[in-house]
């Protein structure tokens, strides 16, 4: 196995980096892409995960733009969400 | 309720292995007792991490292939990847009473919930079909007779993960029904399929578009961005098809 070689996955692979973040699941979340307008949940989008790496881009489904880009390291996460317009968390009552 | 579970903060905690099942040559169920476990929803994951003695990290993701109906008990279905860093540790070393570093549940859009009413589709490649028992175990511990359809695609017969459950599922007569199809090797007599998942074959097993069925395909990436395409070119709505791809590396 090449450990350097991007894995095509898709949302679901990031829910747990995205828990460490966020109090709530996101990979239930609807977003709509900035670029094309598609509006899709988080967990069915394609991801670029890089196992040895630092972290995960999400891309749009539809378009292929980033929709995310998560970075964890040194003591720190940074996370890049300029491909995504809106994002909507369902919670419930 | 599963609410609940979801929003809880994500934190590592220890579970012990209560028995390890031997599913297929490569493929071993991990029964796991987890105290304090919040509950899952069927089709989530949780996260392993192995530590090395220097303090080296490996973590991989690992469907729970039980019902949420299992108190206290979690099952992952784990299959050994020969190059891979972490499963040939959990299929072949781990044994009852050894400890286990996890999280979770972790996700909330891969999800089927008992209280649904229209009709599941199923499409599962190799060990894809794990979170998919989660769905058909949970479907049969609430007696729920919506109709579900699982269509499994695995190499031979002796690669078909679950088998006499998924006879027994079958069987049941609660409108459950089981479609295998294998791509490499077919027993002598064999009369199922024995091709890889195309077009023809979702059109001949699924449920037509205008039934509205609600789809979770998994398996490896270009076996679920083939199914859903495919279905989707057969007049499916693409916002009811939902996807878990797992990568060909990683193990």
């Amino acid at each position: 196995m090449d450990e350097t070689t991007t894995r095509r996955l898709d949302g679901n692979a990031c829910a747990g980096l995205l828990r460490e973040l966020f109090a709530h699941d996101l990979t239930a979340a609807s977003g709509s892409c900035a670029s094309c307008g598609a509006v899709a949940q988080i967990g069915g989008q394609p991801l670029y995960d890089y196992p040895d790496g630092p972290g995960a881009v999400l891309r749009c489904g539809s378009c292929e733009s980033v929709l995310l880009v998560v970075v964890r390291g040194a003591g720190r996460y940074r996370m890049a969400a300029t491909g995504l317009r809106w994002l909507e968390v369902e919670v419930g009552e | 309720m599963a609410r609940a579970a979801v929003q809880r903060r994500l934190t590592w905690r220890l579970a012990e292995v209560a028995a390890v099942i031997a599913e297929t040559p490569r493929v071993r169920s991990l029964v796991l007792a987890v105290p304090d476990w919040p509950g899952h929803l069927a089709g989530q994951h949780v996260d392993v991490r192995l530590t090395a003695e220097d303090g080296y990290q490996a973590q991989r993701s690992y469907s729970i292939s039980s019902a949420p109906d299992d108190e206290g008990r979690l099952t992952l279905t784990v299959e050994r990847l020969e190059d891979g860093e972490v499963s040939p540790y959990l299929t072949d070393e781990l044994r009852a009473g050894d400890e286990l570093e996890l999280r979770g549940p972790i996700g909330g859009y891969f999800v089927w919930q008992a209280s649904g009413t229209d009709p599941i589709l199923l499409v599962g490649g190799g060990s894809g079909v794990c979170p998919l028992m989660a769905m058909l175990r949970h479907r049969a511990a609430r007696s729920s007779t919506v109709p579900a359809r699982l269509l499994y695609s695995a190499r031979d017969l002796g690669d078909v993960i679950y088998r006499p459950e998924l006879d027994r599922l079958a069987a049941a007569g609660d409108g459950a029904e089981v479609t295998l199809t294998l791509t490499r090797a077919r027993p002598p007599g064999w009369t199922g399929y024995g091709r890889r998942v195309d077009a023809e074959m979702l059109a001949e097993v699924a449920w037509p578009p205008e039934r509205r069925p609600l789809t979770f395909v998994c398996g490896p990436t270009p076996f679920v961005e083939l199914v859903a395409g495919s279905l989707v070119a057969l007049g499916h709505d693409p916002g009811r098809i939902k996807t878990e791809r797992f990568g060909p590396t990683g193990g």
